[in-house]
């Protein structure tokens, strides 16, 4: 029999409870029917799937159960591991409108081995750069796949590097962004982690291309485990022949060098991100001269996002016309995103370009939690806008967010639903904004408290609606005028809530409540007498003894020493205590 | 003790990095490393060794989040703010700990047991609310349970 590996994992909980009595089940069953030498157990910490139960992933036939319970342990193991039978009440069955490309190789190879990637196909592509092709050939491939940044803002990787090979310099440099800066994504990090080789292949072939023989991989300190394995993936290629001198007998020379980000949002941003290599304080310069003029050590230089350089070797592969037919007119391929919010299956998925949000939110994403309505989506993490739901069916697109006042982003997709307070979302970007503005110049750093101190000011029931023109004007302006793509885009979440939501702000301005409950100053906490059965657990639980009566005459809370820290809601079993 | 040690180190750190150009971040993450935070002593010795004025390295260290001033508590407890546990209520599990440990983010316990920081996505916001104690990662963490989690860290120490 071949060689069976099981992967275990409980995707509900990262405990290790549960994971750990299944692993013992198993091993048990194993050890009974004399299959332990066969098969090996392997507990996992990511395996593509959440909130599924305990789920094993069989290899090599890459059969998936999800939602495994004690009694099943027995019949995986006699079924499907002896008698290569699939159980289909457990089986997982894969989305189809999902194309794995960039993640092709995430959670099926084993990363820190170079031999699995080179198994599925790894570093052919390199093979076929440094022995047929000329760099001015990848440029051509480059621009007939149609590829664009996927680090923001959605740039043309051809015309990048073609600018940079142009330059006439002894140094170039080539720097891998992995900075990863929104707060709510983790793409970057699960292809760093999960495949770090394919980003490897890329930059090496990006040096080849414009004739850099120095490359950098800035990684987020955040990161410890993606900077182990690309650091061994560095040391194995280099240990291959595919790093040094004279890579493949071909005269070109490549050098890879981890640096570490150490916390700074700003440096996501390409001028600030170079100073940090340098070694300084994170601060943005004004662009022009851009980095393929003088970047790094004032040399030619190109920065490329993680999952950018990781689409570089199966573009090659497989033929730029080939990555082109995927995607739509202006943009090619797929895109990772992280979707999560109060989506049924948060994770990350890989889409084709063109597909609508409402097939990733409903049809791989399982839908709304709790069935609620969805209200909105936000797209581009502190950089990006929300899209209102009428807007579903909007094929996902640079040009397509764009338009409607978000941006693509690096893949921060998250659904938000009618319990979620659009004024609360926006001030929650933005301060993450303003606390990460270096300051360097003043739209930002003084328009940003502005903005914030507004915000702020509504949620707590003293907005006017003056402040809504106040607000857009103050948008408006670091729009315009701030120096780096932080400040020029901080507002972003601002601008397009009130653009699509002022209903709600006027909520809060005019009526003062908000509706979903999240700013406190607008909620007020009410026993609905005809659901209270008078337990009295909410009295007993309220810190600042605002509910006053007895078990006879029943509860009211005393909106005057009430402190809406929601104690009594969490408390009621009975759904007696309301928001409103 | 550990000190000693990374006297020794220290002088090797910056002969390791010495030729490279850059290298201040890439030898400050070693300090932050061995220490958990950048003590003074350490900023001037360096700032000796490789012949940068010790304004150059503070204006490095307070400009990043990750670089600390300040001794960490024994175990760090870090609270994740990104988007999917904003929107599942972390807010409330932070205002629960600052609550029972009497400090508020950045802080430290009196006792120094517990730091606290509220962070960005840990990457796994499919179990959003997600805190983290040390290495160890507890999703789908309710505000009741925080009590619990906490005093299980307190119980090891006796
Ligand atoms: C404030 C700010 C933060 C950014 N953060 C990131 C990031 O975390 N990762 C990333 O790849 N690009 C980030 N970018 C975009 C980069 O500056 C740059 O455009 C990108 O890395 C270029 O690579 P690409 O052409 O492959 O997309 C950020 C930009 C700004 C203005
Ligand atoms: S826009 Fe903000 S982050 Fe960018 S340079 Fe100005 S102050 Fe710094
Ligand atoms: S906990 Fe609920 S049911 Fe019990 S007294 Fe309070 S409101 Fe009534
Ligand atoms: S937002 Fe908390 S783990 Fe991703």
């Amino acid at each position: 029999m071949e060689k069976k590996i099981i992967y275990l994992r409980d995707t509900d909980s990262a405990q290790q409870d549960r994971i750990n009595d299944f692993f013992t089940l198993f091993s048990n069953e194993l050890r009974d029917t004399n299959l332990i030498e066969q098969v090996q157990l392997v507990k996992i910490a990511d395996i593509g799937l959440y909130e599924k139960g305990v789920t094993v992933k069989i290899l090599p036939e890459n059969i998936v159960y999800i939602g495994i319970k004690n009694n099943d342990v027995k019949k995986i193991i006699e079924e499907t591991i002896k008698n290569n039978k699939i159980i289909k009440e457990l089986l997982y069955e894969k989305k189809s409108k999902q194309i794995r490309a960039v993640l092709k190789n995430c959670g099926y190879i084993d990363p820190e081995s170079m031999e699995d990637y080179i198994a599925a196909g790894g570093y052919k592509a390199l093979v076929k750069v440094l022995t047929e092709m000329k760099p001015e050939n990848v440029i051509d491939e480059l621009k007939k796949s149609g590829l664009r940044g996927r680090g923001g803002a959605g740039y043309p990787t051809w015309m990048k590097w073609n600018f940079a090979r142009g330059m006439n310099s002894l140094e170039k440099y080539v720097i891998c962004n992995g900075d990863e800066g929104d707060p709510g994504a983790y793409m970057d990090r699960s292809v760093l982690e999960g495949d770090p080789h394919s980003v490897l292949e890329g930059m090496i072939i990006a040096g080849y291309t414009i004739g850099s023989s120095k490359g950098f991989f800035y990684i987020r300190a955040e990161y410890p485990l993606a900077v182990e394995r690309v650091q061994k993936a560095i040391d194995q290629a280099a240990a291959a022949g595919l790093l040094g001198s004279n890579i493949l007998g071909s005269n070109f020379n490549f050098e890879l060098e981890i640096r570490l980000g150490a916390g700074a949002f700003v440096c996501g941003e390409e001028t600030a991100l170079i100073a940090s290599i340098e070694g300084k304080r994170g601060t943005p310069h004004p662009r022009p001269p851009y980095p393929s003029v003088k970047g790094l050590w004032d040399k030619p230089t190109i920065i490329n996002n993680v999952e950018t350089l990781a689409n570089i070797p199966q573009l090659i592969a497989g033929g730029g016309a080939k990555f082109a037919s995927i995607g739509t007119e202006k943009s090619k391929g797929t895109k990772v995103f992280a979707l999560t919010g109060k989506v049924k299956n948060s994770g990350l998925v890989e889409v084709p370009m063109g597909i609508t949000l409402r097939e990733i939110i409903f049809d791989i994403g399982g839908g709304i939690l709790g069935n609620r309505d969805i209200k909105a989506i936000q797209t581009g993490g502190p950089s990006g806008g929300v899209i209102p739901r009428e807007f579903l069916d909007t094929p996902v697109d640079y040009e397509n967010l764009g338009k409607l006042g978000s941006i693509m982003g690096s893949g921060g997709m998250i659904a938000i639903d009618d319990t979620d307070c659009l004024v609360d979302l926006a001030k929650f970007y933005l301060k993450f904004c303003v606390d990460e503005s270096c300051g360097k110049c003043a739209p930002c750093r003084l328009g940003g408290y502005q903005l914030l101190r507004i915000l702020e000011k509504i949620s707590e029931g003293n907005g006017e609606l003056e402040d809504l023109n106040k607000l857009k004007k103050i948008s408006y302006a670091m729009q315009k005028a701030s120096l780096c793509g932080l400040g020029q885009s901080a507002s972003n979440p601002v601008f397009s809530t009130i653009k699509y939501f002022e209903e709600e702000y006027r909520q809060h301005i005019v009526n003062k409540r908000c509706l979903a409950g999240k700013c406190k100053a607008l909620v007020y906490f009410k026993i609905l007498p005809q659901k209270c059965k008078k337990c009295g657990l909410c009295m007993k639980n309220c810190p600042s003894n605002a509910i006053l009566g007895s078990r006879e005459a029943g509860y009211v809370i005393d909106p005057q020493k009430c402190i809406k820290c929601g104690a009594c809601f969490d408390i009621c079993k009975f759904k007696a205590v309301m928001k409103e | 003790m550990k000190k000693d040690r990374l006297q020794a180190d220290l002088e090797g750190l910056v002969r390791k990095w010495k030729d490279k150009r850059g290298n201040l971040i890439m030898i400050l993450h070693s300090v932050e490393n061995i220490y958990g935070y950048v003590p003074r002593d350490t900023s001037l010795k360096l700032s000796r060794l490789l012949d940068v004025p010790l304004a150059r390295i503070y204006e490095v260290i307070t400009f990043y989040n990750y670089f600390k001033l300040e001794p960490p508590g024994k175990h760090n407890v870090s609270v994740c703010m990104g988007t999917a546990c904003y929107l599942r209520d972390a807010a409330s599990l932070i205002e629960e700990i600052e609550k029972i440990l009497h400090i508020k983010e950045g802080q430290t316990t009196k006792d120094e047991m517990f730091h606290l920081d509220v962070v960005r996505c840990l990457g796994c916001c499919g179990l959003a609310p997600v805190m983290m104690i040390d290495e160890k990662v507890y999703g789908k963490v309710k505000k009741n349970e925080v009590v619990d989690i906490l005093s299980k860290y307190v119980k090891e120490e006796e």
